[in-house]
C-alpha cells in the first residue's frame, strides 16, 4: 500500500530512486525462488537483467533517433560505429517485438542454459561459478562492441518512452507505478507458486534431489522452470530500469551487480516471499543514505552484515523472530528443568536446512 | 537553484569508493582547495560556497542518480566532477534535461560538446595530436598501440591510425586488454618483436603497473623504444614504481614542475593543506581551474542563472597553474597548452616539449584535413 501511495508523498527525484530499487526487488523475488526455494545459487542474474535492459534501451534509442535524430541512427553509432544500424537491432524498432523480447529472450536464454546445466546434473558450487562466469563474459562482450552496444559507456540519453516524454514528471510517476504494480504482480505470482504442489516439489528438489528423482520426477525440469521464471523477472525489471534510471551500461550487468542482487535476498531471508523484497529495498535504501555520508565505510558495513547473516542467521532477517522465539523457549525450558522441546519437529516447507545449499 | 541566502550551493561529484576512488579523490581534494580559497577571498558574488559532496562510487548509474540529487534535491548552482567517459555520458542527459551545469576536469576522447557541460580537461587535439606531432618530430616511423578496452583508447587509436596514414607512419600493432587486466607477457613480447620506434599507451589504472614491469623485464628501455602514456600523471608514478617507468614520456597540459607563479602558489597551497608528500597532476589542476572558471563566468554574468552563465562563458579566462586558459563558447572547451613530459628519477615529470602557444579546442577535429572521415 505504501508503495502505491508513494507518488503522492515523494518528490520526483526520490520517487525515481524508489522505482529503481523496486526493479532490484523484482530481481530479488526471482532469486528468492531460484535460490531460497530451489537451492540454485545464481550469481549471474545480471545477464538476464541486462538482456531485458539492453533490449528496451535499443528500442528507446531507435525510437529517439526516429523522432529527433532525422537520420534514424542512434547518436553513438554515428560517432563510434559505421553510421548505419546493424541488422540485429532492426527488430527492436517495433514496440510489440520489444515488449515480447523483454520477456522471451531472457526466458529462452535461461531455458537453453537451464537444460544444458541441470540435465547434466551440474549443481551446487559448480552451478554458482558457471552463472558468475556468464555474467563476467556478458559484460566483456558488451564492452568489446563499442560500435553496436555503446561499449563501456552503455546506452543512455533517452528522451522518450513509447512516445511519452521522459522529462515530464507525470510520466516518471507513471513509470514508478508500473514498477510498483509489476513488483506486486511478481510477488503474487511467487506466492501462488510457493503454495502450489509445484512449490512443494521445488523445495523437495532443493533438499533431497535424489529422492525426488526416485519418485519419478525429473529435478532438471523443475529447476529449469524456476530458473526461467527468475530470468524473466530479472528481464522485466531490467526493461523498467532503463526508462527510470536513464542509462544501462556493462557496469550494471556484470559480476558485482549480480552479487549485489543477492545480498538483499540473503539478508532479507531467501526462502520467504517478502524477505527478498524487503531485503533488496532495505539494502538499496540504506546504501543510498549511508553511502553519501560514509562512502568507503558502506562497503565494509554491507560485507559485515552479509557475513553475519550467512554465518549466524542463514534464514535471513525474516527468520529472526523464529530464531529468537526458539532461543527463548530453550532458555525457559532449561530454567524450569523440564525436558527440552519436541525433538524432530517436521521442517516447515519454507525453512532452510542447516547446511547452506551452495 | 537556491541563491536567496548568504551562501550558494555547489556540488562535487567524484568517486570516493570503488576502483576509481584512488584517482578521483585527488580531484575532490583540489576542488575542495579551490572552494576554500574562493570562500576565503569573499566567495562568488558575495556569497560563500557551500559544498555538497556526493560519491559516484565508480558506477555510471550512480553518477546519473547522484547528479539528479545534486540538481533537484540540493538545488546546486553547478556540479564539478566525473572522470571516466562512461560517467560523463551517464550524467550528460541529466544535466541537459534539468538545464544545469557540469564542469568535467579530465582529458577525454572528444567528439562531444554539450551546452550544459564545460570541459576543462584536454580534448584530443590538445593531447593526442601534439604527442603524435612530437613523435613525428623525433623521427618516429612506426608505432605500436596498447590500450584498455573502452571508449577512450578505441577512439584515440582511431585518430592515431588516421594521423599515421596521413603522415607516413606505420602502425605495427594494436592491442587491447580488459580494464584492470594485469597479464601483459604476450603483448609485451609482440611489442618487442614488432621493432616499433615507439609505443603509444592508452592503458588505464592498475594495468599500467603490470605493463611497465613486464616491459622492463623483457629488456625494453625508454631509450630503445619509448612509451608515450596519456593516462599516467604524477599521482600514478609511485604505484608503477619510478624504477620501472623512469625516462618514459607522457602527454598532458600540466605538470607539477611547471614554473609559473600561479602553479607555485597552487602547489604550495595544496601541500600546505594535504601534506608535503602529496603531488599535483593534470586532472587535479583542471578541476581546480574549473571552479575558478565558473566563478569568473558567474561574475561576468552577474548572476548564478544557468542561461546567463552560458551566455557569459565565451572568452572568460583564468590565470591557471598551466598558464592562461580561455573558454571557447562554441564548444564549451578551453584553450590549453600541450606539453610532452619525461618521468624523472624523483617521480615527477619534467617538460621536454611545449606547444609555442595555447591550442584552441577542437573536439570534432574539424580543422584537420586528415581527420575528415573520423566523425
Amino acid at each position: 500500500m505504501l508503495l502505491v501511495a508513494a507518488p503522492a508523498l515523494l518528490p520526483v527525484f526520490s520517487l525515481t530512486l524508489l522505482g529503481k530499487f523496486i526493479c532490484f526487488a523484482i530481481v530479488a523475488v526471482g532469486i528468492g525462488l531460484a535460490w531460497g526455494r530451489g537451492g540454485m545459487l545464481t550469481l549471474g542474474q545480471g545477464v538476464f537483467f541486462g538482456l531485458g535492459a539492453y533490449i528496451m534501451a535499443m528500442h528507446m534509442k531507435l525510437a529517439d533517433a526516429a523522432l529527433f535524430g532525422g537520420s534514424g541512427v542512434p547518436d553513438f553509432m554515428l560517432l563510434y560505429g559505421s553510421g548505419t544500424v546493424p541488422g540485429w537491432w532492426e527488430p527492436f524498432r517495433s514496440p510489440v517485438v520489444t515488449v515480447l523480447a523483454v520477456v522471451l529472450v531472457p526466458g529462452l536464454v535461461a531455458l537453453v542454459l537451464g537444460l544444458a546445466i541441470f540435465k547434466r546434473r551440474v549443481k551446487g558450487a559448480y552451478f554458482a561459478i558457471l552463472s558468475q562466469a556468464l555474467a563476467a563474459a556478458f559484460a566483456v562482450l558488451l564492452i568489446g562492441q563499442q560500435a553496436t552496444t555503446g561499449g563501456s559507456n552503455g546506452l543512455s540519453g533517452f528522451r522518450s518512452f513509447f512516445g511519452l516524454d521522459l522529462a515530464d514528471p507525470a510520466n516518471k510517476r507513471m513509470l514508478y507505478l508500473a514498477a510498483a504494480v509489476l513488483l506486486l504482480a511478481v510477488v503474487a505470482a511467487s506466492r501462488q507458486l510457493v503454495h502450489s504442489r509445484f512449490g512443494e516439489l521445488l523445495v523437495a528438489v532443493r533438499d533431497q534431489e535424489e529422492r525426488v528423482r526416485f519418485l519419478g520426477y525429473d529435478p532438471a525440469t523443475v529447476k529449469t522452470a524456476v530458473y526461467v521464471l527468475a530470468a524473466v523477472m530479472a528481464g522485466m525489471a531490467g526493461a523498467l530500469f532503463v526508462p527510470l534510471v536513464g542509462i544501462i551500461s556493462p557496469a550494471d550487468v556484470g559480476v558485482t551487480p549480480s552479487i549485489a542482487f543477492l545480498i538483499g535476498v540473503a539478508i532479507g531471508g531467501r526462502a520467504t516471499i517478502l524477505g527478498p523484497v524487503l531485503g533488496a529495498l532495505g539494502v538499496a535504501i540504506a546504501q543510498t543514505s549511508l553511502a553519501s555520508t560514509f562512502p568507503s565505510f558502506w562497503v565494509y558495513f554491507q560485507g559485515l552484515l552479509f557475513v553475519l547473516v550467512i554465518g549466524f542467521l542463514p534464514g535471513g532477517l525474516a527468520s529472526l523472530p523464529a530464531v529468537l522465539g526458539k532461543l527463548r523457549r530453550r532458555r525457559r525450558s532449561a530454567g524450569s528443568g523440564t525436558a527440552s522441546g519436541p525433538a524432530g519437529t517436521p521442517a516447515a516447507s519454507g525453512s532452510i536446512p542447516k547446511e547452506i545449499p551452495l | 537553484m537556491d541563491t536567496s541566502g548568504d551562501s550558494v550551493k555547489v556540488g562535487f561529484l567524484n568517486s570516493l569508493s570503488g576502483t576509481m576512488a584512488i584517482s578521483e579523490s585527488t580531484v575532490f581534494d583540489s576542488l575542495s582547495l579551490a572552494a576554500e580559497e574562493i570562500n576565503a577571498g569573499g566567495g562568488v558574488l558575495g556569497k560563500q560556497l557551500e559544498v555538497i559532496s556526493e560519491d559516484g562510487a565508480s558506477e555510471p548509474t550512480k553518477f546519473a542518480e547522484r547528479a539528479g540529487k545534486l540538481i533537484q534535491q540540493d538545488c546546486t548552482a553547478a556540479v564539478f566532477g566525473g572522470w571516466t567517459s562512461s560517467s560523463r555520458k551517464a550524467m550528460l542527459p541529466v544535466f541537459e534535461a534539468n538545464n544545469s551545469l557540469l564542469f568535467y576536469p579530465v582529458q577525454y576522447e572528444g567528439l562531444e560538446s554539450s551546452e550544459n557541460i564545460f570541459y576543462t580537461g584536454a580534448t584530443t587535439n590538445q593531447q593526442i595530436i601534439p604527442a603524435l606531432d612530437y613523435l613525428a618530430e623525433q623521427g618516429t616511423k612506426s608505432i605500436f598501440l596498447v590500450g584498455s578496452d573502452y571508449v577512450f583508447p578505441r577512439t584515440a587509436n582511431k585518430i592515431i591510425n588516421a594521423y599515421a596514414e596521413a603522415h607516413g607512419m606505420e602502425i605495427v600493432g594494436e592491442e587491447y586488454t580488459p580494464l584492470g587486466s594485469t597479464e601483459f607477457s604476450t603483448i609485451v613480447n609482440k611489442v618487442r618483436d614488432s621493432g616499433a620506434d615507439a609505443v603509444f599507451n592508452t592503458l588505464n589504472g592498475d594495468s599500467n603497473v603490470a605493463f611497465f614491469r613486464q616491459y622492463k623485464s623483457v629488456g625494453l628501455t625508454a631509450d630503445a623504444m619509448p612509451v608515450v602514456s596519456v593516462s599516467i600523471a604524477e599521482e600514478e608514478v609511485p604505484g608503477i614504481g619510478v624504477e620501472n617507468i623512469e625516462g618514459q614520456l607522457t602527454a598532458w597540459d600540466y605538470y607539477q614542475t611547471l614554473d609559473t607563479p600561479a602553479n607555485t602558489a597552487f602547489v604550495t597551497a595544496f601541500k600546505d593543506k594535504y601534506g608535503a608528500d602529496r603531488v599535483t597532476s593534470d586532472p587535479m589542476e583542471a578541476a581546480y581551474t574549473s571552479l575558478y572558471l565558473w566563478k569568473a563566468m558567474v561574475e561576468k554574468a552577474g548572476s548564478f542563472e544557468v542561461d546567463k552563465v552560458q551566455d557569459a562563458a565565451d572568452g572568460v579566462s583564468f590565470e591557471a597553474p598551466e598558464g592562461t586558459v580561455t573558454v571557447n563558447g562554441e564548444n564549451n572547451h578551453i584553450t590549453k597548452t600541450p606539453r610532452i613530459g619525461r618521468i624523472t628519477p624523483d617521480g615527477l615529470i619534467e617538460t621536454v616539449w611545449e606547444a609555442p602557444e595555447a591550442v584552441e579546442p577542437d573536439p570534432y577535429l574539424e580543422t584537420y584535413d586528415w581527420a575528415a572521415g573520423l566523425s
